[in-house]
Parts: C-alpha cells; structure tokens; sequence
C-alpha cells in the first residue's frame, strides 16, 4: 500500500492569543511558534500502522517555504520513509483550492492507493482533502475514526457524524480519508529520532516540475479575496451574582428567563 | 450583475431536516430578497410529503430528487446531483449548513465546478450588491471578511449562527429524475448513541472541566438532560480519559454557539474559550473568582459546582413542572 500523508506547517495558535497585523490582512505571525498542525499527526500515525499491517510505504507531503522542511522531517522520525515539499514562490497566497491542486499536480506523478490529511488545520475549514479528491475523481470521506478490514481494493471505515455517532462504510481505493483525531494515539518523536532524519534529503518540487501554471496557483488562483481580519469584540466580562447559594441561583434562573436561554 | 437564484441544498436524515436546514434557508430567503431573486430548495433522498413544508420557509420552488441511493449520505453520489443541478440551475449563490455532511459537500462541490467557497460563514452582507461573508479563523479568535470572485458562490453557514424565519413562499415542488452516477462508496451501517443531541447545533450546552474531579459527570449531565442540551468538556477533562474527544469543546475541538452554554469548574484556557465565545449567552461556575473563563461569561457564580449546579437544576425543574 503507497500511503501520501498531507501535512502543513502551522503556527501553535491554541495556547496563545493572536493579534491581527496592521492592515488587517494577516495575523501577526512573528512571535508564534510554528509546529506541525496537531491534526495531522493523527493522519501520519494512523498511515504507519497500515503500512505496519500489510506493507508498503508512508510519504508525507507538504506545500510550504523552506522552513516547512522541518515539519516533513518530524513526520519522517515518527517513521514515514519519505517526505516531499512542494515549494515554490507562485504557491504563496494559494487557497484551499490553490493548495489541493498543488498536491494534486503531485499525486499525478507518483503512484498512491490511499491518501490521508488531518481532519483541520488551524485556519479550520478542512476543505483540502475534500477538493483533492475531487480533482482527482477518486472517493473521499471525511472525519473518519476507526479503519478496520483493509485489502488492495477497499477500506471499511467508521466516520464521525453528528452527535458522536458513527457511520460505517465501504470506500473503494484509491481514495482520499479525513482522519479525525482521537483514531490513535500519534507516537511521541524524541529528539534522537529527529537527529536521525536531519540529513535526509527533502526533494523539492516547483510550478514548473509539477506542472502548474502560476495563474492557477497563489494569490491569482484564488477565488476569494481576503478583505480583513479583526479579533472579535472581547465582552464586557461576567456579572459576578451576590448573595447566598439560594438567592444566586434564583436569580440566575430570572435573568436566564428574561435572556431567552431557558424557556 | 449576472442574475441567479439562490440554491439551498437541504440536508435530512430519516426524512427529518436537520436544524440547519432551515438557516440555511432563512438565510438563502434574506440574500434573495436583498437580490431580487428566488430562491431554490434541493431536497435529496427525501419524498414530496416531507420536502413541501420548506415552503414556509421561503422556498420559491422545491426540487425533489427521491432516489433512494441518496436516503443516506455518499459523498460522491450526492455531489454528483448536486452538480448536475448547478449547471442545469445555473444559480448566483449556493448556500449550504455546515454541518459535516454540509462541509464534505461544500468543498467536493466548490472543487468540481470550480467555485469560490467559504466554509462556517457567521454573518452574511450585502456590500454593493456583493456577498460579504464572516468566517472565522484559528477557533473564532480571529474573524475574517471575505468577498467571493466568481460565480456560483458557496456559503456553508455555520450552525446556530443564523436565525429561523418563517415566511411562507410558493414552495412549487418539481420532482427531478436524476443520474446518481457511479458511487465508490457504499453504506454499511450506522452506530448510533440515540437520544445524544449534536453538540454544535444544541440550543444548550453544558460543560465540566477539571473542576469535575472525575469521570462522573452526573451532576452537569441531569442538568442538560433537564435543558434538553448537550454534554461537553473541556480539554483537561478530555485528556484525562473523563470524557469522550467527540466532547471536546474549544480551538482543537469542537466550536460551539448555543444560546445559553453552562462552564462547570471550567477555568477558561484561550484554547477553550475560542471555542464557546460565540455563544449567546455564557454562564460560569467557578471556584477561583480570577478564572478567566468569567471573562467570557454573561453571569459568573463563584462556588463550588457540586453545591451550585443541582441548585440551578431544581430551580430549572420548578419552571418545567
């Protein structure tokens, strides 16, 4: 089984607040920490294990700058044999749709049964795996949480839907999966594994190699323009309720009745 | 501007449409009437008896394709419908809940007939007589405006964020005889939990944190019960095993704009309240009066939970006897 892995480079946005740039068409990027988008460390565990099962190999992929060679080499010490980046100056300012056709141009080049992304990345729209798939005409299915019978033509899943539930289905390869998080638990990488896949070489794939004309890419090839960002409106902070345990309750149970949130 | 309708793709499971449905109508009716257009219901895998009542939510016409491939949702069956709908439709404005299913198809459907997409949209204007979206950005800390280039373009809105309107409409029913076409995937079986209310679109969510001490969420459970809302936790209380991920509430969970959301012994890490700052209204139970989930919330009630919350629960009873 050829497994693509797509992973990306992401700034450590959880823990932190985030200020918007000066012109509002950013975040401000400069004091955050960049890492490996948490959701795709599920999408890579879950791609070694298969290929512990029944053989094969794990690549992982990412569309990024030079620095998002560190990402691809973290991956790599989890235990994927290879890591490719798609890099090239056109690629910046690509959209969902930007980014899905860059792997696509990719895909094409190589020869994969499965591929797998995160469920979200820190922007959260968890579009890419979708559109990738649909470039490619091959079945997708998103937020996929269990993996069970696997053989060369197919794949029984279990999928996150609403309310926790879980739907089972069949999907024929090759195809695109979501992976959710909580499928596995993503093995800890130490620092002497990552040594070990320091000096790898990283292949490097531009516009040209894969392709890709630089109006369908980047900033040109996006299809939503971007206006402004801005940190929505903070709140005044909680009215502190006084008086015994009695009284607060009562009251709180007044005021909720008069703010519509209980009936 | 180029003339178009609005197209609601209605989502239903067991002939019931999901509550987003009827947003995302609302919604679609609000854009055509700013638009001077009508507006075009999509009922998939559902009959005529179910997909008529979307009229009284200003449904101009009502197209129906009952084939019973799509009773449950394929990804590529129903994109393909969809599809072949939009060329034939040929509408301005695609608008969509983004619900899984919502999502799924939304960007399968965007990369198809390459069209502009913005997934969870919170806010929708009229600019110049263009679509202005909200979407949030890293869990809700940042909210972006986008403007859209290019037609048809796809709205996801995001649960809970729009209101329902009634407003009744022709609600003409056309019965579509479509191409399913060829499907990769096939349905086994669905495990459902019955009776558990979807965290992202409960009109109520209540949640513990560290402060529950413990698996046994019992005491904020019967409260929920009671609002008939949702259960969820905070990421401690996730990474402690005390409850399922699927719970997990905030920036790498699930992000949530219920009208009233109950954080018990919640502390108010950024990485939560990113995920639970939209909701209408926000209470907290808290021991520390400096947690800064009071930040976020409406109404704070510092105490302990397991005095406060069965205290809320039965003054709650008294109103629902």
């Amino acid at each position: 089984m050829e497994i693509l892995v797509c992973i990306k480079r992401v700034p450590d946005t959880s823990e932190n607040e985030i200020i918007v740039n000066r012109n509002g068409t950013n975040i401000e990027l400069e004091d955050l920490v960049y890492s490996v988008n948490e959701w795709d460390n599920y999408a890579v565990e879950e791609a070694i294990q298969i290929r512990d099962r029944v053989g094969g190999s794990v690549t992982v992929v990412t569309v990024g700058d030079e620095e998002a060679e560190e990402v691809v080499r973290r991956e790599m010490a989890m235990g994927a044999d290879k890591g490719i980046l798609l890099s090239d100056e056109v690629f910046n300012g690509s959209d969902g749709k930007g980014v899905a056709g860059i792997i696509k141009a990719e895909v094409e080049k190589g020869k994969y049964d499965l591929i797998l992304t995160g469920a979200l990345a820190d922007d959260g729209a968890g579009q890419v795996g979708g559109m990738l798939a649909a470039m490619l005409d091959w079945p997708y299915a998103s937020l996929v949480i269990c993996l069970e019978e696997i053989d060369d033509k197919k794949i029984k899943i279990g999928r996150e839907i609403e309310g926790g539930n879980l739907e089972m289905l069949e999907i024929n390869l090759p195809c695109v999966l979501s992976i959710q998080t909580g499928i596995n638990e993503p093995r800890y990488v130490g620092i002497r594994g990552i040594r070990k896949t320091a000096s790898v070489e990283i292949p490097v794939h531009g516009a040209e190699e894969l392709g890709l004309s630089s109006e369908s890419v980047g900033e040109s090839g996006s299809n939503l323009k971007r206006l402004d960002y801005f940190v929505p409106d903070p709140g005044e902070g909680a009215e502190i309720l006084e008086g015994s345990a009695d009284e607060i309750v009562e009251k709180l149970v007044e005021l909720l009745k008069v703010r519509g949130g209980i009936k | 501007m180029s003339q178009g309708d609005v197209l609601a793709i209605t989502e239903q499971s067991d002939n019931v449409f999901r509550k987003v449905t009827y947003e995302a109508l609302s919604e679609g009716r609000r854009i055509a009437d700013s638009m001077g257009c009508g507006l075009t219901a999509v009922v998939l895998g559902a009959g005529e008896n179910v997909a008529k009542e979307l009229g009284q939510y200003g449904a101009d016409r009502i197209l129906v394709a009952d084939n019973h491939v799509l009773n449950e949702y394929m990804a590529d069956a129903h994109t393909n419908v969809v599809a072949d709908i939009v060329s034939r439709e040929k509408p301005a404005t695609i608008i969509v809940g983004a619900s899984t299913q919502g999502k799924d198809m939304s960007a399968r459907l965007a990369a198809r007939i390459n069209a502009p997409l913005a997934i969870d949209c919170v806010d929708v204007r009229i600019d110049n007589g263009d679509l202005l979206v909200t979407r949030p950005m890293y869990g809700g800390k940042i909210l972006a405006d986008i403007v859209f280039d290019g037609k048809p373009q796809i709205l996801a809105i995001r649960p809970n964020s729009m209101s329902i309107a009634e407003h009744a409409a022709a609600g003409a029913i056309e019965i579509l005889d479509v191409d399913v076409g060829e499907t990769n995937l096939k349905f086994i079986e669905k495990k459902l939990d019955t009776g558990k209310i979807e965290l992202t679109e409960a009109d109520v969510v209540v949640a513990g944190g560290r402060g529950m001490g413990g698996s046994d969420f019992s005491v904020i459970e019967e409260l929920a019960d009671l609002l008939g809302g949702a259960l969820g936790a905070s990421r401690s209380a996730v990474d402690e095993d005390w409850r399922p991920l699927a719970d997990q509430v905030g920036q790498t969970g699930k992000v949530v704009s219920p009208n009233l959301y109950i954080a018990c012994g919640i502390s108010g890490a950024i990485q939560h309240l990113a995920g639970m700052s939209s909701s209408k209204v926000v209470v907290a139970v808290n021991k520390d009066p400096e947690a800064s989930i009071f930040s976020k919330a409406d109404y704070g009630i510092v105490g302990d939970l397991f005095e406060v919350v069965p205290l809320i629960t039965e003054e709650i009873r008294k109103l629902v006897k």
